[in-house]
């Protein structure tokens, strides 16, 4: 064991869902051409004003409710001051003093042991342009740089978290516990690849069992939960060799390279930006009464630390099947009307998590976006119950379904896929085989009994696989003898 | 000069109805006046008489199809060039936006389009609307139309300069520590600073949002109230707008005084207020207490901090509300710049003027780690202090009354190398809008030829109050209806 241990604190930036920028009326629409997404308020011209958008503080509170924050009845806005060409006004309007929610926590769940983990503060910001540089993946040394507004003033909400982790992997947990509600909660798609999800990492180490903190570094730079594991590992190594070789922690900012899997320095704490805040005087307070916190904690339902107990609970279904219902959005409304329709809940749960799910993601599609709907899921569920399609066939009726939104009938009689349970028609295909199969035939009346197997095969094959083989067996056993 | 020319909104507004005067024939008649004055005067960065014409030639159909117009309709007016102006040139009279060509309208903007005002043009300012007489402008200076050698005051000079000098019959100006009132009082004019939040600031190009307020300049009190009418009230796109019923202005002005409270601000009646201003404010008081008011002294000890907190607080504000001005977006950038450090530097030092410089750098000051407390915090402390030494004296008093400026229109040049005694200027009218309050400047006298102007403050969205008595002190005087001779 090390004779160090490690303090772990998060920043989390989350790009809330809503439909229009935090301060202006522009879309929020992801992917569309450069600068389309844009007006006169999110480009920063001349005397232009901010106006909150309402959704965007719903959307916090939500989450601030989520984690069990206090919320300020009151907060402020500020601007945070630093020249960049992706910051339009040259100020970013954040919450500074006074910040929207205080003093919450999460549970996470690490190798069976259950951690809580204290929540700082939950503020807003807006978000900054995107730079694309000519010549150079950075501003020094491209030839020219272009500037997309489309994602300034995209609404951004920050959680910062206590320095309550104790190893990378906690954080790593943290984050996606974070991320997990955030999708619940429908505030956020939390995807760190995409960047609607982004993290900074601080970090510092001390001897074991020093209550004083050490000097911290913050690390930049992760895309992924993995990466955010994989970077703070690293950095702890580090800070553990600088310390062992005698040298002082300084506090900075470092950079995480995923290739060479180490952090290297970015700019020390001299050479920190001064962001000058001060009260934006554009915005009024922002007041939060407590009739508004009560009426979206209404609306919030259940929260899916409580989901997965009583799911697992109440059905009796895999926990890893519960994660797999809630990280889709919708699919646990999906799932639970499936289940008031027709029991079964572990049955409806592999279908959701399999083929529907595999489907879904291959479409980047959600489920409520999707042809399927519960009735008609149900409804196939029915027909094999019936016996009428294979578990086999299924799968493939499933996908018809998701690709056209027919029912599991209307797909069955168009393709003729319903098994043949009429005997009649089933002796038709097996004297057809007979007929057609001489050696075959004669082999098994030569006592080579195994020859059998092939000849179901053929029938199987003459009837499209729609054929019971134990049912084609037994006849083809009676015909031939 | 042709009469039509010094006549006031309200009675170009009864010729018009009466078809005794058609908005064209009164819109070339001002553009000829420009014409002749404008080489001397200055007032305008940029004229739009193509707007002008069209705008009056649909109003006469309107005549004389025999529909009702409103009280602006038709009527030519000056807007501060600080004030966007969708694809007509705003540039706050500074080399940075020189070219600028706004997307959109000002709020203020839109309802006077909507109002049916006849655009002369946009008015010259001390750039970023910094400063008290129109020198800090990027492009020139504008002269003070009673004595072409003293300067008009500031910032909105050329929109005070335009309505003395009858270019337009009124105009819209701005007013962050003065700029309204100030140069109204020097040039001879009614000017109102509405209560802040009164007129949306959306398209304002803000100086320093916690203080800008868009407000009339007039020739009389009865115009700056019509013009009231059209720009005040509540606008979603300002959120420190106030959602504050607007009433019809004109009904306060009654002429009746009787039993009004009026406070006499000691503190402004005394050092480093020039004789003449001091007797011509003692007689304006004499004037309204005949008139039935009830005058009494009342001391404002904070004022003495006004200033002083004003200019940590303002430039703090200009510094941050100003970056925008990178060369990114809009605006002058520096040709052939070798990397970004260079585009900023150069293009931001080219593109401003030196006031402008010198209040960014006290702004980034003031706003710096380590500095924030001592300056920005205690100035805005102050401010909450001068706030309720108002609440105490309106408490007692229904408005009150000072000097708008401690002397007349002085030289053009005297102070342009002592920031601080230009900064004094404006000792009288800064306290009002660090309270947020609204206040009139109204002439009440002269010296040496060159007008003195009466301020009149009042309680927080009372600019009945203010106009009431400003209307029933120019009933009872003739000062307003002085005219320079250009």
């Amino acid at each position: 064991m090390s004779k160090y241990e490690s303090v772990i604190g998060l920043e989390i930036h989350a790009q809330l869902l809503t439909e229009s920028k935090i301060f202006c009326s522009c879309s929020t629409t992801f992917g569309n051409e450069p600068n389309r997404n844009i007006c006169p308020v999110c480009t920063g011209q001349p005397g232009v004003l901010p106006v909150l958008n309402k959704k965007v503080v719903e959307f916090a509170i939500k989450t601030a409710l989520a984690l069990h924050c206090q919320i300020a009845p009151y907060s402020i806005f500020a601007r945070k001051q630093y020249f960049y060409p992706d910051l339009p006004k040259d100020f970013q309007i954040s919450q500074y003093e006074l910040p929207l929610a205080t003093n919450g926590y999460v549970e996470i769940n690490v190798n069976g042991n259950t951690r809580c983990i204290r929540i700082h503060r939950i503020h807003l910001e807006e978000d900054a342009g995107k730079l694309v540089h000519a010549g150079s993946d950075r501003i020094q040394g491209s030839t020219y740089s272009l500037v997309d507004f489309n994602r300034t003033g995209v609404p951004l909400m920050e959680i910062v978290s206590e320095p309550d982790m104790a190893t990378p992997e906690e954080a790593r947990a943290y984050v996606q516990e974070i991320a997990a509600l955030l999708k619940s909660l429908g505030v956020c798609d939390a995807k760190m690849e995409e960047g609607s999800l982004r993290c900074d990492g601080n970090v510092s180490i001390r001897p074991v069992g020093d209550k004083n903190l050490g000097t911290k570094t913050e690390v930049k730079n992760v895309n992924s939960t993995k990466a955010l594991k994989d970077a703070l590992d690293a950095e702890i190594v580090r800070q553990i060799k600088a310390v062992d070789a005698g040298e002082r922690i300084i506090q900075e900012t470092r950079h995480f390279n995923e290739n060479t899997g180490q952090t290297i320095s970015l700019r020390s704490k001299e050479e920190a930006h001064d962001y000058r805040y001060f009260p934006e005087p554009d915005l009024v307070p922002l007041e939060v009464s407590k009739e508004w916190i009560d009426e979206i904690k209404q609306g919030i339902g259940e929260l899916p630390a409580e989901k997965i107990k009583r799911y697992v609970e109440q059905f009796g279904i895999k926990t890893e099947d519960v994660e797999t219902i809630l990280e889709s959005p919708g699919m646990a409304e999906f799932f639970e009307g499936a289940i008031r329709l027709y029991g079964k809940p572990q049955i409806v749960a592999n279908w959701l998590t399999g083929e529907i799910s595999a489907y879904l993601n291959a479409k980047k599609l959600e489920i409520k976006n999707s042809k399927l709907k519960i009735s008609t899921l149900v409804g196939m569920l029915a027909l094999i119950d019936k016996g009428t399609i294979s578990g086999k066939i299924a799968k493939e009726v499933i996908v018809k379904m998701l690709d056209t939104g027919k029912s599991a009938e209307e797909i069955v009689k168009e393709s003729g896929a319903t098994q043949i349970s009429d005997e009649g028609e089933l002796i038709k295909a097996i004297q057809e085989v007979i007929k057609n199969n001489p050696k075959p035939v004669q082999d098994y009346k030569d006592g080579k009994k195994a020859s059998i197997t092939f000849l179901v095969g053929q029938v199987m094959k003459v009837t499209k696989g729609r054929a019971k083989p134990d049912l084609v067996n037994k006849l083809l056993e009676k015909e031939l003898s | 000069m042709n009469e039509l020319l010094i006549k006031p909104s309200h009675e170009l507004h009864e010729l018009l109805n009466k078809k005794e005067v058609s908005s064209s024939e009164l819109t070339k008649l001002f553009f000829e006046r420009v014409e002749s004055v404008e080489n001397k005067v200055k007032a305008f960065v940029t004229l739009t008489k193509e707007e002008a014409i069209k705008k009056a030639k649909a109003v006469d159909e309107k005549i004389s199809k025999g529909e009702k117009i409103g009280p602006l309709e038709g009527i030519p007016i000056g807007l501060k060039d600080n004030l966007c102006t969708r694809g007509i040139k705003t540039t706050c009279s500074s080399k940075i936006l020189a070219n600028y060509l706004p997307p959109y309208n000002a709020t203020v903007i839109e309802k006077i389009i909507a109002a049916g005002a006849v655009p002369v043009g946009k008015t010259n300012l001390d750039e970023f609307a910094m400063g008290s007489s129109t020198e800090n402008s990027g492009f020139f200076t504008t002269k003070n139309p009673w004595n072409l050698e003293t300067v008009p005051g500031g910032s909105s000079g050329g929109s005070a300069a335009c309505v003395a000098a009858s270019e337009a019959v009124l105009s819209l100006g701005s007013d962050t520590g003065g700029s309204i009132r100030q140069p109204a009082s020097f040039c001879g004019v009614v000017g109102l600073k509405p209560t802040y939040g009164r007129v949306s600031r959306f398209g304002l190009i803000a100086f320093a949002s916690s203080l800008d307020q868009i407000g009339p300049l007039t020739k009389d009190v009865t115009d700056a109230a019509i013009l009231m009418n059209i720009i005040a009230g509540y606008d979603p796109k300002d959120s420190t707008s106030a959602n504050v019923a607007v009433p019809d202005y004109t009904k306060a002005l009654t002429g009746d005084i009787k039993s009004l409270k009026i406070g006499v601000v000691s503190d402004l009646m005394g050092k480093g207020i020039d004789n003449a201003v001091k007797d011509a404010i003692k007689a304006a008081i004499k004037k309204l207490e005949e008139l039935g008011a009830v005058i009494e002294e009342v001391s404002m000890p904070s004022f003495e901090y006004a200033l002083p907190c004003y200019y940590i607080i303002a430039p703090a504000e200009a510094s941050s509300n100003l970056a925008r001005y990178d060369a990114v977006k809009f605006g002058h950038r520096t040709p052939d710049p070798q990397d970004l450090l260079s585009m900023y530097y150069n293009s931001r030092r080219e593109g401003f003027g030196p006031e402008v410089k010198r209040r960014i750098m006290i702004g980034t000051y003031v706003l710096s780690a380590g500095y924030y407390d001592a300056y920005y915090l205690k100035a805005m402390q102050v401010r909450t202090l001068i706030k309720q030494d108002f609440e105490k004296a309106f408490a007692k008093y229904d408005v009150l009354v000072s000097p708008t400026s401690p002397s007349v229109a002085f030289k053009a040049g005297e102070k342009t190398g002592d920031p601080l005694s230009m900064y004094l200027s404006d000792i009288a009218t800064i306290p009002v809008n660090m309270a947020g309050i609204p206040a009139i400047s109204l002439p009440c006298g002269f010296s040496n030829g060159l007008p003195i102007g009466l301020q009149i403050m009042g309680k927080v969205f009372d600019e009945e109050a203010i106009l009431k008595t400003a209307y029933a002190y120019e009933q009872a005087t003739e000062w307003n209806k002085q005219r320079p001779n250009l």
